[in-house]
């Protein structure tokens, strides 16, 4: 082991079945560093994590912990954070009706009193010591996202841990959260704590991180220090191919579409999307919705897709007046929904891709007409195939697929309705630049057949690459609507903070 | 040379280890070679004569089948129960007494001892079921519309069913005299199987009719699993949970009728006494999860069956009907351990490593 590293993984391997998920992979992580975990999905990241920290065991290799003689066999998530090893997850995994102190003491006091006393003191220490704006007697579910995940971090802090390990963090955080959340990572890491940080955000790496090591299709691809591995460079270590489809995704069609008007929502409200909006969509057209995030732009598409109560509001689509109360209704009308959340309103985690694919197409055929089993199967090849989605059946439960995967699966599910209006909420978020890429120009591709799209995504270089035209949001109400010219970074950036012309 | 059909074969096996129907069918095997080993003769069936004089087959496989009817009947609903609402349905044996009571009270009117039927059987049988459908609704809007867990809800049916059962017939116990009408719950005249054998198949075939020409199964595991998704799908899950506790009513009548066809009469406070957690078992057995999603209906079936094998061996052996549920508890146990997914999933690899040990000498 060398002097200054406090984790070293020597030759990890490990499969599930027939798959190989890493192979003879080598990580090492310094003392006082962030160190960037990269790679598409699929490529091994979470396997590795997953076996740093005793949820999997690893099928050969050795893992090497500073203070610790010989390697050390970490069995289970307990044993990896009295070894020193803390997770904080893209997902939340505490409690958000306990509050912040209890949080961060749960699952750790000793003997069957809590001295509540001492435990908020403490807590309150350590969240003033590390700059996080919370009060340790709180509530943490009435703390924002960032916080909550500033908390979970606190925690792992708090339990004197050398190697934390932050998978996603950012993904669900708006730029002046993960601003606060890398001055954090920062102040740890001047603390000596070494830190694993793995993310789909290019800029966010070269924003913190010290090192990266980028995996590939299980095997490690290498370790290289920030100032050597320029971006294009990284994409192309990633992805294993040289990449110039970054600038010229559009041009197959520039999604400006045509005069004919899709769908129209006059005065527009939901039980969530609360102040009435106007929206309009032409044939073949691309467009967004941008804002912060809780800006209410999923409010207005979910108010649009009547997947909330609708409130108020008249709706055409060609021409003619239409009622959308329920999803059943737009879909009935062509329109299709891809969910924020795709784990919350994507997914049917425990059926089958197959069932997951059909399942939109399924419905709309009706309660009395099952898709023959035959045909589900033909369905399911041709999108898996259309979509490369890297799965090892159709049968395969869709929860142990890769998150960018499932991603492609609801895709498939709305593609497979052939509907003319599809409305794509973060199809890309925590999602691997390859399949991003992948998404936008299938976006655009549909664009060019004809079909409208509306694309939301967080980050702004994404919607600028696809949509020509954005409706931007602030605070639940839509305050501006860009196209042509005015779609630069600066308009966008400015009409969301309000410069009011 | 064997090799190849030697790895399907494996394969196939291992394959069997992780399907939910292994467990079932393993706790089946178990209960015939004790009883093989025990006291062949369990398996013999004769001819004998029935009350009516006729020729009838007879012999503990017989009774199994026959008494598990009712049971495997209400296993469907449950099966479809959990798996909507991830909650079960305590109020099938009460609402087994309303049902068998609507029956007595249409066939026999306001005199419990009737010399001729007031209606024919058909038009009692589909009353029972219209009723035991609404009490159906009546859980089903609880636990659909007003979100109320399941056995909370059903609980209200529970403790009220057998007093509105008694209500019904104002607190009187009609006995019907007609052959007949016992014929649905013992043997129609010249077939020498029990009739409620027949009504099981029946309401098998149709289970299993309505799965693949509807789209039930995959709406049903989709609100169970995650109703949110189902939503934004154009599913409603209100109203699947809602159409699960109807069909659930549904099977509480046919196997309602089955009961009071058996002895023409039913007595309230006991009919189908604890059968709700023999179905609920039943379900579980099969290796359903009970907090929802995923289900197979062949399992659980089979599960009934096997409670139902257990229950009549025990008594062959001459186990005492009050100490009858300890032992059952016991096998309960062990079966419920053997199907937890975890014990499954050990199961599965111990079986693997075994095989690739052997495959390693062989080749070596």
């Amino acid at each position: 082991m060398q002097k200054d590293s406090v984790l070293e993984m020597r030759g990890i391997s490990k499969s599930f079945y027939s798959v190989k998920a890493l192979q003879n992979v080598d990580f090492t992580l310094r003392e006082g560093e962030i160190h960037a975990l990269m790679g598409e999905n699929g490529a091994g990241k979470s396997t590795l994590i997953k076996v740093l920290t005793g949820v999997y065991q690893k099928d050969g290799g050795e893992v090497f912990l500073k203070g610790h003689e010989g390697p050390v066999s970490i069995k289970s998530p307990e044993e990896a954070q009295k070894a020193g090893i803390s997770t904080v997850y893209q997902e939340i995994t505490l409690c958000p009706n306990l509050t912040v102190a209890e949080n961060m003491y749960i699952g750790r006091t000793s003997g069957v009193i809590t001295k509540w006393r001492e435990m908020n003191a403490g807590a309150a220490k350590m969240l003033e010591s590390l700059g996080i704006p919370a009060k340790a007697e709180q509530q943490l579910g009435t703390c924002s996202i960032a916080v909550q995940q500033m908390v979970a971090i606190a925690r792992a802090v708090d339990m004197e841990c050398r190697v934390l390990i932050l998978d996603e963090p950012t993904s669900s955080l708006d730029e002046s959260e993960v601003a606060k959340l890398f001055r954090l990572m920062l102040d740890l890491k001047a603390r000596g704590v070494g830190i694993i940080f793995v993310t789909h955000f290019l800029d966010q790496v070269y924003e913190v991180c010290d090192r990266i090591t980028v995996l590939r299709d299980g095997k490690l691809v290498g370790e290289y220090a920030i100032e050597n591995l320029p971006r294009v460079e990284l994409v192309s270590k990633m992805l294993g191919k040289e990449l110039n489809d970054l600038s010229e995704i559009k041009g197959s069609g520039d999604g400006v579409g045509s005069d004919e008007v899709i769908y129209e929502a006059d005065r527009l409200s939901s039980v969530a999307a609360k102040s009435p909006f106007d929206f309009t969509i032409h044939k073949g057209e691309v467009n967004g919705f941008t804002g912060l995030l809780g800006s209410g732009r999923s409010e207005c598409v979910r108010a649009i897709f009547g997947a909330d109560k609708v409130t108020g509001g008249k709706v055409m689509m060609d021409g003619k007046p239409v009622h959308i109360s329920h999803p059943r209704d737009a879909m009935k009308h062509g329109i299709g929904y891809l969910p924020e959340d795709r784990k919350r309103d994507g997914i049917i985690g425990d059926l089958s891709v197959r069932e997951n694919i059909i399942l939109a197409l399924q419905v709309l055929e009706g309660f009395f007409g099952p898709i023959s089993r035959a045909k589900a199967e033909k369905f399911a090849d041709e999108y898996i195939k259309l979509l490369e989605i890297k799965t090892a059946s159709t049968e395969t439960p869709v929860k142990s697929l890769s998150g960018g995967n499932q991603q492609k699966v609801i895709l498939a599910r709305w593609l497979l309705t052939n509907p003319q209006y599809l409305i794509l909420d973060e199809p890309t978020r925590g999602i691997d630049i390859g399949t991003k890429i992948e998404i936008q120009k299938l976006v655009l591709k549909l664009a060019g057949e004809g079909k409208s799209v509306t694309f939301i995504s967080s980050e702004i270089d994404e919607m600028l690459r696809t949509c020509s035209r954005l409706v931007v949001m602030r605070d639940g109400k839509a305050v501006g609507e860009l196209k042509g010219d005015e779609l630069t970074q600066n308009k966008i950036m400015s009409t969301i903070a309000g410069g009011e012309k | 040379m064997t090799a190849p059909g030697n790895v399907a074969g494996v394969q196939k096996l291992t394959g069997l280890f992780r399907k939910q129907i292994f467990i079932p069918i393993a706790a089946l095997l178990v209960l015939i070679i004790f009883n093989l080993i025990a006291d062949p003769s369990f398996f013999e069936i004769t001819y004998a004569q029935n009350s009516a004089g006729e020729p009838v087959l007879s012999g503990y496989l017989i009774t199994i089948l026959d008494n598990a009817s009712e049971l495997a009947i209400l296993a469907i609903g449950m099966t479809l129960v959990t798996a909507a609402s991830g909650g079960q349905d305590i109020s099938v044996g009460a609402a087994i007494a309303i049902s068998g009571s609507v029956v007595l009270r249409v066939l026999c009117g306001d005199n419990p001892r009737p010399e001729e039927m007031q209606a024919s059987i058909l038009t009692a049988f589909l009353i029972s079921c219209l009723v035991s459908m609404l009490f159906g609704a009546f859980n089903g809007t609880l636990v659909a519309y007003f979100n109320i867990q399941p056995m909370i809800a059903t609980l209200i049916l529970y403790t009220a069913g057998r007093s509105i059962a008694a209500w019904i017939n104002n607190n009187r116990l009609p006995i019907i005299s007609d052959p007949a009408f016992g014929y649905f719950g013992t043997f129609m005249p010249g077939i020498p199987v029990p009739t409620p054998i027949f009504i099981a198949i029946i309401c098998m075939i149709i289970t299993a009719l309505v799965l693949k020409f509807t789209t039930l199964g995959l709406y049903t595991q989709a609100v169970g699993i995650n109703p949110n998704s189902a939503k934004l799908n154009g599913i409603n899950p209100s109203l699947i949970k809602f159409i699960t506790y109807v069909i659930m009513g549904l099977c509480v009548a046919v196997a309602g009728f089955i009961k009071v066809t058996r002895f023409s009469t039913i007595n309230y406070s006991v009919v189908a006494l604890d059968i709700e957690m023999d179905a609920i078992l039943a379900v579980a057995l099969g290796g359903n999860a009970l907090s929802g999603g995923k289900f197979s209906m062949a399992s659980s079936i089979l599960g009934a069956y096997v409670i139902q094998f257990l229950t009549t061996t025990l008594f062959k052996f001459n186990v005492s009907s009050s100490a009858l549920p300890a032992y059952k508890a016991v096998v309960v146990i062990v079966l419920v351990v053997l199907s937890a997914p975890t014990v499954r999933e050990k199961a599965g690899k111990v079986w693997r490593s075994i095989r690739s040990a052997k495959a390693g000498k062989e080749a070596a």
